[in-house]
């Protein structure tokens, strides 16, 4: 059998000519596929259609389980099987006959069964294991027809894991003598490495060994490894670039057994792929260039026949010429062959001459200059594809100059796709140009108008990608589009402007028909109008809220709009028509179905009644500072753990609600997937042991989150956006013209008449012999559209194959003006807890707080005497100072700090006598210890009060120094303290009833209810030997902080105590990125700051313990989530995890 | 890459389809109509590639018969498009003698040079007779196309090479 076999391959050619009537014919059309086909071809309806195949299958299905049926009938049977599965109609039920079919059959039958398999089965098929051992079989068949067909499956399909089963059977192979099975072995082996390259990793040199083989077939075969493998790495193949130069030289020499010839051009696809190899290796190395330089020369030269394969390997040759290593006189010929292409007429050839010059362009830019008239013409072209291409190719030579018209011409393709697949990618590009280029840019004009990106072109661009687009758009278009408007940009002016433009032409767009607008558009309306509808001077907030209003009742507009409409609404309900517009939507919509909608609802109701609750959680123009999102929901877990303390189900996120659910075997509750409660109830109350059990509250949180993230613009993401679209004027036409011609001379490619055509567009020179209307139109289009193109400087390609580039880039941004207004306001903001802070432990103020310190004590000694001279005894700086405390816009208690700080000001010269004496009045006990700097309270003609604290490991001491400046004693003095949030008790008193020089008063102080900081009221009095009694009021304020101590306990006992605390907060605060670990650095820095103890840190998380004085516990639990540090307080103290969050927070901006 | 090979008739009737990638079975009917759709949109003189969705296609019409290729936008379009005539030139090679019995395709028998080929190929696909001579063989013009195109590759272009299989089988079958 086997002998006949080879002998039938060896004299194939002759065969083929002597075999007068083959195997083909036997095949009759009167068998039962020919009926088959014939049916289905005479078939008119698909309902017909259906019909007749399900009756077949139906009668295959009968056949093929039969046990009298023939191999040669279910051979037949199988064909129409395929045939069957080919129309749409699944024919699983003969998968496995098709295996029995290629296990059993012979010849053409078991040909069939593995075609039929191939056709069938998918990669990952179990069956197809089931195939294994019949191909185990055939590959050591003596059978060469058998070996061959079951290398042909396996080159095909096969089982991942089975590959090594069969391995060495196929390696074996690869020295067979006859060169058909040493190729399909080769195939086979390139299968292997496609779906498990480690699997023939050591077999690497036998590739090698192919790629010499002496068979030109399976040298070929070898090279789709090789392309592959370059593909992943080209540095370890560069030693084959000479073979396979070599390959190439002569193939395109005619070297090749005839055979190989496709139309008299030597094996073409055999030339592409070596092509394509030969670029890989050359990409970005110029020594293996070189070494390929000639035999590409060749092939340009050989490939002159004029035939479409040959510009098939031509096209490969530019394209690889335009990836290597540059060589000019290369380069040259190629782009004379791509201007062959581009200017054929025959359109196939066309398109790839576009294809081609869309590569290279990338390369080259000029090139586009070349040929900008054929782009031009191309871009009229009745031929959408090569109108495509041609939009492609400018996508990629957009510039600021050109950008306009290159949007518009894509607009234009827009208006006219019907295909949602090249609208989506359409609108993407065009949105991307649009923000991509800001409006800094030269005008210039073209059909008369002046093309300029500028803010109204922004708009009306992004509203017409908007409108065209559909509700097909990638959602991250619209969200840009909205960060970018709410970010602004350089100026506050433009961006007024910007988003003013954006109303108007809004309002215009919701006054006429609103039908045709898709959902994404009126979304972004509805936060626009909401969020700047108020920049319109003419327009009332009540129009607005009518146009909404109509956008609601609207039958087509969806849920999710609507709630984005009820939104901008809350924002809006100003007014008593306002209110009472609210009060009627809200009305409507609060018994919605949808549960947003009705939050929304509940919102605006809420909302419009207290207008000065609105003003607060909606701020105008909150946009300029960051809105930080508290995803954890912190701020519901009093009501969370009210709700666990009354018997409630912790919560579970809906997946392990539904795993366990499917667990416990009950009825499936999907459709109610959405009522939560009744999922709830069924859930077990979960063992509650750590914080990490309780956290799952987080995932309910990251839901409803998610949802306001949709439907809230509050809630808009602002991290991470980058910004683009700006302005900073115009240049003058005239320099665009000045440019133009400065930009067209350097060019060298160019040709005279081509240069004069441009030259003349722009400039208008009289010398222009007059073209005929639509010619000049052309021209000028094609001077705005390959503006700039020749400066090197203005362009800006976008790689095709480099990383997507990013939506919406942020532009170089200095300190912006607004950013540091910000920055300013918040450092006021936090003024006097710094300075306070600053006192506490000791510091010298940083350099920009001194400074402001300077000049507010000096105002502070120059008011001091008209302070005096109010004689009604009560001290005016006092409540000067807390008045100014309170507005925080200078530093109160710092003006005047003693000892500690260095500054050389004369005005604080005066207080440093004062701060040694007194210093040195401490009480022994306390002298060692760590205290804040001595501030004065007040001044009372010769009597100067002064107060420090000291910070004991179990109490807080105030020390009051009562310093008496003149030579009379002070009699009666009396001091007395009080504080709503402090217990103050009395340790000790200046024996002294007289005090001539100082008189030291110790206090000791117990918080009774934390606040962020606690404040002392005090009253002093006295008696100078002649005159009336005398009284001052003074206040002396500390921070929390002071009352903080480290809490040691172990990490068993943190665990009981976290569980036994009830109150808590969390909030992200920002991590400190200073070199080290982040986490272990930023609770280095608390715990220094605010006195904490570490108590245990383990990977990404930390837990610290602290007490507030005397024995109030509070405990933290630090976890670094996504560059932001999660932080959970708890503690029995209601109000200290607040307050210690802030100061946690503090500490943190400070550092 | 080569995505799938498609045949089809005027009627838009999938007459053999090879899919290099997964597409459910489903799923290939919506499919095959959307490519026809488009591709019998098309007018003579317009390009023979055309996008639909993320494929392009590259066809060639016979007659009465459409071979459409898809492929990925790295592909060479131009050399799918001389694929298609090559793997036309292998059928008409095989198939030649088979409507051969027909009395109008005798004088072409022996190609000789480019101008005939396709005069042949023409012959073949020009009736609806030789596209269902084609339909009754539809295994073979798998086996052939199995040898020609592998995992989306162009693994064989030699005729000679791509029909020695099929011959071999054939001639087996006929020993038998």
């Amino acid at each position: 059998m086997s002998d006949v076999v080879e002998k039938t391959l060896t004299a194939l050619p002759s065969l083929l000519s002597l075999d007068s009537q083959p195997g083909a014919a036997k095949l009759s059309s009167t068998s039962k596929l020919g009926n088959l086909i014939r049916g289905i071809t005479e078939l008119t309806s698909k309902h017909e259609e259906e019909k007749l195949i399900h009756r077949e299958l139906a009668s295959i299905k009968e056949q093929v389980s039969s046990p009298n049926t023939s191999m040669r009938q279910m051979k037949e049977l199988m064909v129409r099987a395929i045939y069957c599965e080919s129309l749409g109609y699944e024919a699983s039920f003969s998968y496995i006959h098709a295996i029995k079919l290629a296990q059993q059959g012979t010849g053409l039958e078991k040909r069939v069964g593995y075609l039929a398999v191939s056709l069938f089965l998918n990669e990952n098929h179990e069956l197809l294991l089931l195939l294994v051992n019949t191909v185990l079989k055939d590959l050591q068949s003596t059978n060469l027809i058998e070996v061959c067909m079951a290398l042909t499956v396996v080159s095909q399909m096969f089982p991942k894991d089975m590959i090594p089963a069969i391995l060495p059977l196929v390696e074996e192979k690869l020295n067979h003598p006859k060169e058909i099975i040493r190729r399909k072995a080769v195939l086979a082996l390139y299968k292997f490495y496609l779906i498990a390259p480690n699997q023939v990793q050591h077999i690497h040199n036998k590739f090698r060994k192919a790629l010499c083989d002496k068979d030109p077939g399976v040298m070929t075969a070898s090279l789709h490894i090789y392309l592959q493998m370059i593909q992943e790495n080209a540095e370890g193949y560069k030693d084959l670039t000479a073979s396979f130069v070599s390959i190439l030289k002569q193939v395109v020499g005619g070297k090749l057994p005839i055979d190989f010839n496709y139309h008299s051009v030597p094996a073409p696809w055999l030339q592409i792929q070596l092509i394509r190899i030969l670029s890989l290796l050359g990409k970005n190395d110029q020594r293996t260039s070189e070494i390929m330089y000639e035999v590409l020369d060749e092939s340009l030269r050989r490939a002159e026949m004029n035939h479409n394969i040959t510009y098939a390997i031509l096209y490969e040759c530019v394209k690889c010429i335009y990836t290597i290593h540059p060589k000019s006189d290369l380069l040259e010929k190629a782009a004379k062959c791509i201007g062959n292409f581009v200017l054929s007429p025959k359109i196939n050839l066309k398109y790839l001459g576009l294809k081609a010059l869309t590569y290279v362009i990338q390369q080259d830019p000029k090139l586009a200059l070349q040929h900008q008239m054929t782009i031009i013409e191309c871009l009229d072209h009745p031929d959408l594809i090569i109108k495509r291409e041609t939009l492609e190719l400018l996508f990629r030579i957009t510039n600021t100059q050109n950008v306009v018209v290159i949007v518009e011409k894509m607009l234009e393709f827009l208006r006219m796709s019907t295909d949602d697949y090249t609208t989506i990618d359409l609108v993407g590009k065009v949105a991307e140009l649009a923000e991509k280029y800001p409006s800094d840019c030269v005008c210039f004009s073209y059909k008369n108008y002046t093309y300029a990106p500028d803010n109204e072109w922004f708009i009306e661009t992004m509203n017409t990608v908007f409108s065209l687009s559909g509700d097909t758009m990638q959602p991250d278009i619209p969200n840009s589009f909205l960060k970018l408007l709410s970010e602004g940009f350089e100026s506050v002016e433009e961006d007024r402007k910007l988003r003013l433009f954006a109303v108007d032409s809004y309002v215009t767009l919701l006054k006429g028909e609103t039908g045709k607008l898709p959902q994404f558009f009126l979304q972004v309306i509805s936060w626009v109008l909401g969020e700047y509808s108020h920049l319109s001077e003419e327009l009332k907030p009540a129009t607005v809220l009518e146009l909404l209003q109509k956008l609601l009742d609207r039958k087509q507009t969806s849920s999710e709009t609507k709630s984005w409409a009820l939104m901008a609404m809350t924002k809006l309900c100003e007014g008593r028509a306002g209110v009472s517009v609210a009060q009627q939507v809200s009305e409507t919509y609060i018994s919605s179905m949808d549960t947003v909608l009705r939050q929304r609802a509940q919102e605006l109701q809420h909302l419009s009644q207290d207008s000065e609750l609105r003003a607060r959680v909606l701020p105008r123009d909150a946009d300029l500072e960051p809105l930080e999102v508290d995803s954890s929901l912190s701020f519901l877990d009093g009501f969370v753990s009210e709700a666990l303390a009354a018997g409630a189900a912790p919560y579970k996120p809906p997946h392990q609600r539904q795993e366990e659910l499917s667990q416990a075997k009950v009825l499936s509750l999907e459709p109610y997937g959405l009522s939560l409660p009744i999922s709830m109830s069924s859930c077990s109350i979960a063992d509650r042991q750590s914080p990490t059990l309780l956290s799952m509250s987080s995932g309910l949180s990251g839901d409803s989150t998610d949802l306001s993230h949709k439907g809230g613009s509050t809630t808009l993401k602002f991290e991470g956006v980058k910004r683009v679209w700006g302005k900073e004027g115009y240049l003058a036409q005239k320099e665009s013209v000045e440019e133009a011609v400065q930009v067209e001379a350097p060019s060298p490619l160019r040709s005279t008449s081509q240069q004069a055509e441009v030259v003349g567009s722009h400039s208008q020179t009289p010398t222009l012999t007059p073209t005929p209307e639509p010619e000049q139109e052309k021209q000028q289009l094609a001077s705005s559209l390959f503006f700039g193109i020749s400066s090197q400087s203005s362009v800006c390609l976008m790689g095709k194959s480099g990383p997507t580039p990013q939506r919406f880039r942020r532009k170089a941004k200095g300190q912006s003006s607004s950013s540091g207004a910000t920055e300013q306001m918040s450092n006021s903001v936090v003024f006097t807890s710094t300075t306070v802070d600053n006192l506490l432990c000791n510091n010298p103020p940083d350099s920009t707080i001194t400074s402001e310190v300077d000049v507010s004590s000096s105002k502070h000694t120059s008011e001091l005497p008209q302070g005096l001279t109010a004689a009604n005894g009560t001290c005016d700086i006092e409540a000067e100072l807390t008045d100014s405390d309170l507005k925080g816009s200078s530093p109160p208690l710092s003006g005047d700090n003693g000892l500690e700080n260095a500054d050389p000001d004369p005005h604080e010269n005066l207080d440093k006598p004062q701060g040694v004496c007194l210093s040195s009045h401490l009480p022994a006990e306390l002298s060692g210890l760590c205290r804040s700097e001595i501030t004065p309270l007040c001044t009372l003609q010769n009597l100067d009060l002064s107060a420090c604290h000291v910070h004991r490991e179990d109490t807080i001491v105030l020390v009051v120094f009562i310093t008496n400046s003149s030579d009379s004693a002070v009699q009666h003095i009396r001091l007395d303290l009080d504080s709503e949030l402090l217990e103050v008790s009395c340790v000790s008193e200046s024996p002294a009833k007289d005090v001539r020089s100082v008189a030291v008063y110790l206090y000791s102080l117990t918080v009774r209810r934390p606040a962020v900081h606690v404040e002392l009221a005090g009253t002093v009095s006295y008696q100078v030997p002649v005159g009336t009694p005398q009284t001052a009021q003074f206040s002396y304020k500390l921070p929390l902080t002071a009352f903080i101590r480290p809490l040691t306990v172990s990490t068993e006992e943190y665990g009981t105590m976290w569980l036994a605390f009830s109150h808590d907060t969390k909030q992200n605060l920002t991590l400190i990125n200073d070199g080290q670990e982040p986490l272990v650095a930023t609770l280095n820095v608390l715990r220094k700051k605010l006195q904490l103890h570490v108590v245990e840190v383990i990977g990404v998380e930390g837990i610290l313990a602290c007490k507030l004085l005397q024995d109030q516990p509070c405990l933290m639990h630090f976890r670094v989530h996504e560059g932001a540090l999660a932080v959970w307080l708890r503690s029995p103290v209601p109000d200290l995890p607040d307050c210690l969050i802030y100061h946690c927070q503090r500490a943190l901006q400070e550092h | 890459m080569i995505k799938f090979v498609l045949m089809v008739n005027r009627q838009g009737q999938t007459r053999l389809s090879r899919y290099y990638e997964r597409v459910e079975v489903t799923r290939r009917a919506a499919l095959e109509a959307d490519v026809v759709r488009c591709c019998l949109s098309r007018k003579k003189e317009q390009c023979s590639f055309v996008d639909h969705r993320d494929v392009r296609l590259v066809y060639r019409q016979y007659a009465a018969l459409y071979i459409v290729v898809g492929v990925t936008d790295t592909e060479n379009e131009l050399s799918i498009y001389e694929l298609i005539h090559n793997f036309v030139e292998v059928l008409d090679k095989y198939f030649s003698r088979v409507v051969s019995s027909d009395p109008i395709n005798q004088p072409t028998n022996q190609p000789t040079s480019h101008q005939s080929c396709v005069c042949v190929c023409v012959c073949v696909f020009v009736s609806l007779q030789s596209e269902l001579d084609i339909m009754f063989n539809l295994e073979r013009v798998h086996v052939i196309l199995d040898e020609m195109i592998q995992n989306g590759h162009v693994v064989e272009t030699n005729k000679s090479r791509v029909l020695a299989p099929l011959h071999a089988l054939t001639k087996m079958a006929d020993a038998s």
